[in-house]
């Protein structure tokens, strides 16, 4: 909110700014409505839900979150709904849309808000080819992020949930946007998407973590989200510099082992990560080709969280220095 | 006429500087939902208003900017293929709609999003295309045999064509209307006038009047709605492309008479003067809008309204009977009652039933234990 529009207005009532300032009765109301337009980083999205259980959900995760004035620009339109009347007495499912349109099936009721989540990412990933899109966690320290792209199982999300919580920001688990322009990374500070084992151990990890419902039996286990860091979300629109891509692979009992990887074969892997390395064409293998220049190609195998955060802190420390000496160098 | 903000937009593209948020909001979703996002992204770019536009719909234009260009960068090069099979068996490449306007590289094909290359031969070459098209990868997979026979024995085109590792689609047609029609235009006419085009050998386009004849038959004759207010724009663009050359419109409504075609012209040419203001001359609206019929005024309000995009941010009340009036009549139109009858109940009973139409492997091969 910014001083002015506060002064501006006649009866001096502070529009809400986030999803907190709202009444839990305005909250679900604007949800019945179709307007409660929630920005994450660039991204606004107006969702419309009538369900008491999301919208509780949603107060607990999202609260941080800036909210729009309903009416002006909404990048997606979602509507979370349950199908038919007979489904709604027989195993009641919800079904996902996008602006009228389901791109899903329709999944069991209490797989709700995950539904609403992944419906979410999918409208990313389908259209912000104004980006270079990765599917890969990133996390910034000093304003250089660290890339995690790895297919599931291989303990990405974990990982970026252990980091956030010592001392790194989240800028996204699941999506890496990339400004062409820029090379710069956009965040999006979405809750964190954690699976089976991953639940427990960050609840033993993080106290006090706030989690959204745990749901087991879906398509990738049992899943439950967490909400993001408060920092994160605050500071969502500072961009990143990409510094370190490391290809993260939890193995039971290993001991912590970075790898220097080739340049060459970190960049088809980021490519085979890319949602629309294809789509941008040209576009996507210049600023592809960027990003690995200016960054440490890694491949890191974990076992234990702890150890894992203090080699990525050793490596935060380095690029500090390096930055320091960079600097002294240029005024000399 | 209920004008949304996509419309104005599309009639006069230097409303981007006056446009709000809110406006911003509604026409990218019916853009979208229209398929001519890319399209207004690209008139934008020509214009030099695309940077006026705020930055949370540009994002959008900009992101369907890069679909619309990779889209034509692939449809060029599948083009290039269909021309070398073609050109072996020394078949010529006649190509209708959006792979024309590619190839043509006309105005109207900057962000024109599509999905099949839609080809036209003679019908006595139909087979020889067809087993040289099968044995470069394309095939038409699994159709059943009453689809086969829909297709061969009444319409004008055969099952579609799908490429085996590429999955293009190529939609291989003998003519522009179903041998069903009442008046199925003598596709003879179209292939004589057919030009080849200088920059790609051995591929070629109708003749501009017969371009526009074409999707004028597609759109109003067929009833093919899916892509509507794409179509029209298309046309719109097309009439106002030609419309500066010396004796276009006298061609147009000549050809338009010969191919039994000036009912679907006159639409045409109605409904893109009303919804797009393209400027047609007043003697050529005029001439045709005898053949309209009597019905005239109610398919005006019909198309108004059917011709928009598919939102509910569109639509009035009358909005889905227009379209369902219309998706029949382009069915009466399509073949005589007897037949019409037969093919509706057919499709309608395998619907009621839940039976499937196609028969599944699994059920073709019983698995016993």
């Amino acid at each position: 909110m910014n001083p002015e529009s506060v002064k501006s207005s006649p009866l001096n009532i502070k529009a809400p700014a986030t999803l907190a300032d709202l009444s839990s009765s305005e909250l679900r109301a604007r949800l019945k409505r179709g307007e409660l337009v929630l920005r994450s980083g660039p991204i606004r999205t107006a969702i419309r839900c009538a369900r008491d259980d999301v919208a509780a959900t949603l107060w607990s995760l999202y609260g941080d979150y800036p909210i729009e004035v309903p009416g002006g620009f909404a990048d997606f339109h979602v509507h979370l709904r349950g199908t038919d009347l007979l489904r709604r007495w027989i195993k009641p499912q919800i079904i996902f849309e996008h602006d009228g349109h389901a791109p899903f099936l329709s999944l069991p009721q209490p797989q709700a808000f995950a539904l609403l989540e992944w419906g979410m990412n999918w409208c990313i990933a389908n259209y912000c080819h104004q980006y270079l899109m990765v599917h890969a966690a990133v996390v910034e320290k000093d304003g250089f992020a660290a890339i995690l792209p790895a297919p599931p199982g291989s303990g990405k999300s974990t990982l970026c949930a252990g980091l956030v919580h010592r001392g790194w920001r989240l800028l996204s688990d699941e999506i890496t946007l990339i400004d062409p322009a820029t090379c710069n990374i956009l965040g999006l500070a979405r809750p964190i998407n954690l699976k089976n084992a991953s639940i427990g151990i960050m609840r033993a990890y993080v106290p006090g973590a706030v989690f959204g419902p745990v749901v087991p039996d879906t398509k990738k286990g049992t899943v439950a989200h967490l909400r993001a860091p408060s920092e994160s979300v605050k500071r969502v629109d500072e961009p990143a510099r990409p510094r370190w891509i490391v290809f993260p692979k939890y193995e039971a009992g290993s001991a912590p082992v970075l790898t220097p990887m080739p340049k060459h074969s970190a960049f088809l892997q980021l490519a085979e990560n890319a949602f629309n390395y294809a789509a941008l064409g040209r576009q996507g293998f210049e600023v592809l080709g960027e990003v690995i220049d200016m960054s440490d190609c890694l491949s890191f195998r974990y076992s234990r969280l702890d150890d894992a955060i203090a080699i990525f802190d050793d490596l935060a420390a380095r690029a500090r220095d390096s930055a320091d000496i960079a600097e002294e160098a240029d005024v000399a | 006429m209920k004008i949304d903000a996509l419309l104005r937009l599309m009639r006069d593209t230097s409303e981007a500087t006056k446009l709000t948020l809110g406006d911003w909001d509604q026409i990218i979703r019916l853009a979208r939902i229209a398929n001519v996002l890319a399209r207004l992204a690209e008139d934008l770019a020509v214009a030099g208003l695309l940077d006026e536009v705020p930055q949370a719909p540009r994002d959008h234009l900009v992101a369907a900017r890069v679909l619309g260009r990779r889209q034509r960068m692939a449809g060029l090069t599948e083009i290039e293929r269909v021309r070398d099979a073609l050109s072996a068996s020394e078949l010529p490449t006649v190509l209708l709609k959006g792979g024309a306007y590619l190839a043509a590289n006309l105005p109207l094909s900057r962000g024109r999003m599509f999905g099949d290359i839609d080809l036209l031969f003679r019908r006595e070459d139909l087979p020889e295309a067809e087993s040289t098209l099968i044995l470069h990868g394309w095939n038409s997979g699994a159709v059943s045999d009453y689809d086969q026979r829909y297709y061969r024995q009444w319409m004008h085109e055969l099952p579609p064509l799908t490429h085996l590792k590429r999955h293009s689609v190529l939609d291989v047609h003998h003519n522009i209307l179903p041998a069903t029609a009442r008046h199925p235009p003598d596709a003879k006419l179209l292939l004589e006038q057919a030009q080849e085009l200088p920059d790609m050998p051995g591929v070629f386009v109708l003749c501009p009047a017969d371009m526009v004849l074409h999707s004028a038959c597609h759109l109003f004759h067929e009833g093919e709605l899916g892509n509507g207010l794409r179509d029209l724009s298309d046309l719109d663009r097309l009439m106002r492309h030609f419309g500066k050359q010396d004796g276009f419109w006298a061609t147009l409504t000549e050809r338009a008479g010969l191919l039994h075609l000036r009912r679907p012209l006159c639409y045409a040419v109605r409904m893109c003067t009303t919804m797009l203001s393209t400027p047609v001359p007043h003697d050529v609206v005029r001439e045709l809008r005898r053949f309209g019929g009597v019905r005239l005024p109610f398919m005006d309000a019909i198309y108004q309204r059917a011709l928009r995009a598919d939102h509910p941010l569109a639509d009035d009340r009358w909005t889905a009977l227009a379209r369902w009036a219309l998706y029949v009549r382009a069915h009466w139109l399509r073949m005589p009652p007897h037949l019409l009858i037969a093919h509706l109940a057919r499709k309608a009973w395998f619907r009621w039933t839940g039976f499937p139409e196609y028969p599944t492997s699994e059920e073709e091969v019983p698995v016993q234990h």
